[in-house]
């Protein structure tokens, strides 16, 4: 059972979750030769390439009122077709460590513009980088016109410096507050004039006329530095492998840094000329990943949640926006991060409300609002569960959504006990009440509902 | 004895659920303790309202200069002195300005503001500085210094659906609130009400598992004492029939149930009138105006309005001169309102904004908002304002 349980827990932090089909099949895998198939599926990159015009290029000054309108309306659609093909992506990929780092990624270099043709190209290069190079990564996401235009540097010209990509650049995709001067912000955003990118092709392109090509004093060097030289000196500086280790161990091992698992982390990924994979490999592979204060204990994200439930039942939608909707209850839609800081995470998912919808959505989703309860009802209980059942068509009507439930009781193997199916959906140890209503339950369905609308679910 | 048979033979019967005594709901206040319970009541307008045509500075030219299609007509403006006046559609707020109770500062902002909607939202509700990215809300760090008036969720509540990052802190959040009935349905789920009451110590732990069932209890136990509270007490007066008026006739029905509550929470969004402004603002202003004046005259009538105060703001202001679509671009320095029974300072409280003097053609703050928020918190909630501020603010003299 011990190996199930490393399984589990690498399948929960490098994907969305093992299926049970999969964990069975897996049981008696090594962690390495597991790790080394998490790779091997991720090696596939598809590309999302739902939106095949920039509505930008159309000439938007010339139209009618009643024309600009209609273009409105156009890209509110692409926005919506943007998150459905990603979230669908997310749910039916074999790539899953794959989509998992394009997800940290995403939030990383968090960008939130009105351009969805701009915000899926961002998203291919994050996807196509997520496990190669940091390097790389940073440069393609710096001269996507997505992040030009989100942080200003379309305006970043000489003279009139722009300092706001040059600040986040620092602050928050590298080197962390604290490590650099607001003079570094200064001159290096000098350096940065001219990068900018072309509307009609939607393709970076460098100004020349208009890049500042005086001496800049960036980090105690001078010299005529263009915006290439500044970023391979934030590299040169180890502080950027121990920032980006540091969020990604919050991201895949627990909320609060272990500074000595961490140093391990940015030696790899510094050595390494900061390759990904070789950093993913190092925590996938260490013992401490597999230390019980390290498994479920992470907040899931709204989308790794809502992400997890389709996979694991291979659920179909009939309407596919209905799960923007849930994103937006949840408090996080893809492409919509508040700042660019992006999603705080962690505790922050959790209020009073989000925690209510979080305990209710698997079950609308699953079962049409209704959660069985195995206990003996009294009057209170019966008349709400009346209410429910009236509501439920009504529910039904509006989410669409259809679970294969043939599929996902089929992959439980004969013999499973009911406590190990619940051990398989929640990360985290089950407690008494759980124990007890899990032996309680007749049916295996209801059983499952009830798992998945706990606290404990909320977790991987 | 069966654990369930147990349940209902002890804790269900006698109405005692078994919540930690810590959590359980404080009775209502009694009556005699409500006079002095102080409120406060927090409206965001979303989108950046334009200040200059709500406070009208008729009284200076540059205005109609730079406004040629937009400028609200001299005669149409309800004048409060020979500078400023109130735009038509906040009309119902004229009897309000008249009777004291209602203060308007001008030009609030802060250092290097910021004209994204996103961003600027979050630094009002988080009182950071510009360039600084807190993920908590001041209302939500109020909850979090523990003040002896301040340690339940619903001493914050939210009048939405979801909650706003300003009601976030580290430790404690607010409560969102749409409709009490419906908050206190969705915690009756009975399978959810089995884990209330059957979770073990284990749970309440420090890590992340014991955060949630620790929300969860607290939910339910506030969900609970809210509509248990707020029932006892019907709203007579008229409001008007828009969401903005609904939200706060709740809010009025909570005062006046005597709710442990000190800070209310809503939202009117709408204001970002790019084009077509007159109709659009005017529209929303009339909400605003009307739903306003409507709560004031019942807290009066029911004698809470001496322990209530009103602030009203938005992400920022829009720009001096008008764009080529009738409309008015993101903008800067704003006007912030507050309504009370014992204002120290009614009517127009500082100089009207200086159009002469612009910073990129926009407004120059005066005041620092967060001075507005320290004013807030350490006149009226009496509690350290640089405990939740982070930082040293004089504060006004409104309250």
């Amino acid at each position: 059972m011990n190996n199930a349980k490393h399984l589990k827990h690498l399948y929960a932090r490098a994907g969305f979750g093992i299926r049970f089909e999969d964990l069975h099949d897996h049981e008696n895998w090594s962690v390495k030769k597991a790790v080394r198939k998490l790779f091997k599926a991720s090696e596939k990159n598809d590309q999302i390439a739902v939106l095949t015009e920039n509505i930008e290029r159309r000439n938007y000054a010339q139209l009618t009122e009643a024309e600009k309108k209609l273009v409105q309306e156009e890209r509110n659609k692409q926005t919506r077709e943007l998150n459905c093909a990603w979230v669908k992506q997310l749910s039916e990929t074999d790539a899953q460590l794959r989509e998992k780092m394009t997800l940290f990624w995403h939030n990383h270099f968090a960008c939130n513009i009105g351009n969805a043709f701009y915000e899926q190209q961002l998203n291919n290069i994050e996807r196509t980088n997520a496990l190669g190079n940091f390097k790389t990564l940073l440069l393609q996401v710096s001269q996507s016109p997505a992040m030009l235009q989100f942080l200003n540097n379309q305006q970043n010209q000489k003279g009139h410096p722009n300092e706001n990509f040059a600040r986040e650049l620092m602050e928050l995709f590298t080197l962390g507050r604290g490590h650099y001067t607001e003079q570094d912000i200064k001159e290096s955003a000098r350096a940065f004039t001219g990068w900018a990118f072309n509307g009609l092709t939607g393709e970076y392109t460098f100004r020349p006329r208009v890049h500042d090509n005086g001496i800049k004093n960036f980090k105690g060097r001078s010299g005529n530095f263009c915006g290439e030289d500044i970023i391979d000196m934030i590299i040169a500086d180890k502080q950027t492998a121990i920032f980006i280790s540091t969020k990604l161990y919050r991201y895949l091992v627990n909320d609060i840094a272990d500074d000595n698992h961490i140093n391990q982390m940015a030696d790899v990924f510094y050595k390494s000329n900061y390759e990904i994979k070789p950093l993913l490999e190092f925590v996938f592979l260490s013992d401490w990943f597999y230390d019980d204060k390290n498994i479920g204990n992470l907040v899931k994200s709204p989308v790794e949640l809502l992400t997890g439930l389709n996979r694991q039942f291979y659920i179909s939608y009939q309407n596919p926006e209905v799960l923007i909707q849930f994103q937006r209850t949840l408090g996080q839609i893809l492409f919509r991060p508040p700042n660019v800081a992006g999603w705080p995470g962690g505790r922050n998912w959790i209020d009073s409300s989000s925690l209510m919808y979080r305990m209710k959505i698997p079950s609308i989703i699953l079962n049409a609002g209704m959660i069985d309860f195995t206990g003996k009802a009294n009057p209170e209980d019966e008349a709400y569960l009346a209410a429910v059942r009236k509501q439920q068509l009504n529910i039904i009507k509006k989410v669409q959504a259809q679970p294969d439930w043939d599929k996902f009781l089929h992959d439980i193997p004969k013999n499973t006990t009911k406590e190990q199916i619940a051990e398989y959906l929640l990360e985290p140890k089950l407690n008494k009440t759980i124990t007890e209503e899990v032996n309680n339950a007749n049916d295996i369905k209801a059983m499952v509902i009830e798992l998945v609308s706990t606290p404990e679910y909320q977790l991987c | 004895m069966k654990r369930r048979d147990f349940l209902k033979n002890t804790a269900l019967a006698s109405g005692a659920f078994l919540i930690p005594s810590f959590l359980k709901p404080l009775e209502a206040l009694a009556k005699s303790d409500l006079t002095a319970y102080k409120n406060l009541v927090i409206i965001q307008l979303s989108g950046g309202n334009d200040g200059l045509n709500t406070i009208v500075p008729f009284g200076n030219d540059i205005y109609y200069q730079k406004r040629k299609t937009i400028a609200i007509n001299q005669n149409d403006i309800i004048k409060l002195n020979d500078m400023q006046g109130l735009n038509p559609s906040l009309s119902a707020l004229k009897e309000v300005y008249d009777q004291g109770y209602m203060s308007i500062i001008n030009s609030v902002g802060y250092p290097n503001p910021d004209r994204s909607h996103f961003r600027s939202m979050d630094i009002w509700q988080t009182a950071s500085d510009s360039n600084q990215f807190l993920t908590t809300g001041w209302i939500g760090r109020y909850l979090d210094s523990n003040c002896q008036n301040c340690n339940n969720p619903y001493t914050a509540i939210e009048v939405d659906d979801t909650l706003s990052l300003a009601m976030k802190g580290a430790k404690m959040k607010g409560i969102a609130v749409q409709d009490p009935n419906k908050l206190y349905q969705t915690t009756r789920e009975p399978f959810f009400k089995d884990l209330v009451h059957e979770h073990g110590d284990a749970n309440l732990s420090e890590d992340n598992l014991g955060y949630l069932y620790k929300t969860m209890i607290e939910t339910y136990s506030s969900a609970d004492y809210i509509q248990q509270t707020s029932k006892t007490y019907n709203v007579t007066a008229q409001y008007p029939a828009t969401a903005l008026g609904n939200q706060l006739k709740t809010v009025s029905k909570f005062i006046n149930s005597g709710l442990q509550t000190r800070i209310y929470y809503v939202s009117l969004s709408g204001f970002d009138t790019h084009a077509g402004q007159q109709n659009q603002q005017g529209r929303q202003l009339k909400i605003y105006g009307d739903a306003v004046a409507a709560f004031i005259k019942d807290l009066k009538q029911t004698g809470k309005l001496d322990d209530t105060l009103v602030m009203t703001f938005s992400e920022f202001g829009r720009r001096v001169e008008q764009n080529a679509s009738n409309g008015t671009d993101h903008g800067t320095a704003n006007n912030v309102f507050i309504y009370g029974g014992k204002l120290k300072k009614a009517g127009i409280y500082n100089d009207a904004p200086d159009l002469s003097q612009l910073e990129n053609g926009d407004l120059k703050y005066q005041i620092d908002f967060r001075d507005v928020y320290a004013t807030l918190l350490d006149k009226w909630l009496n509690i350290n304002d640089s405990q939740v501020l982070a930082k040293n603010f004089s504060g006004l003299n409104f309250v």
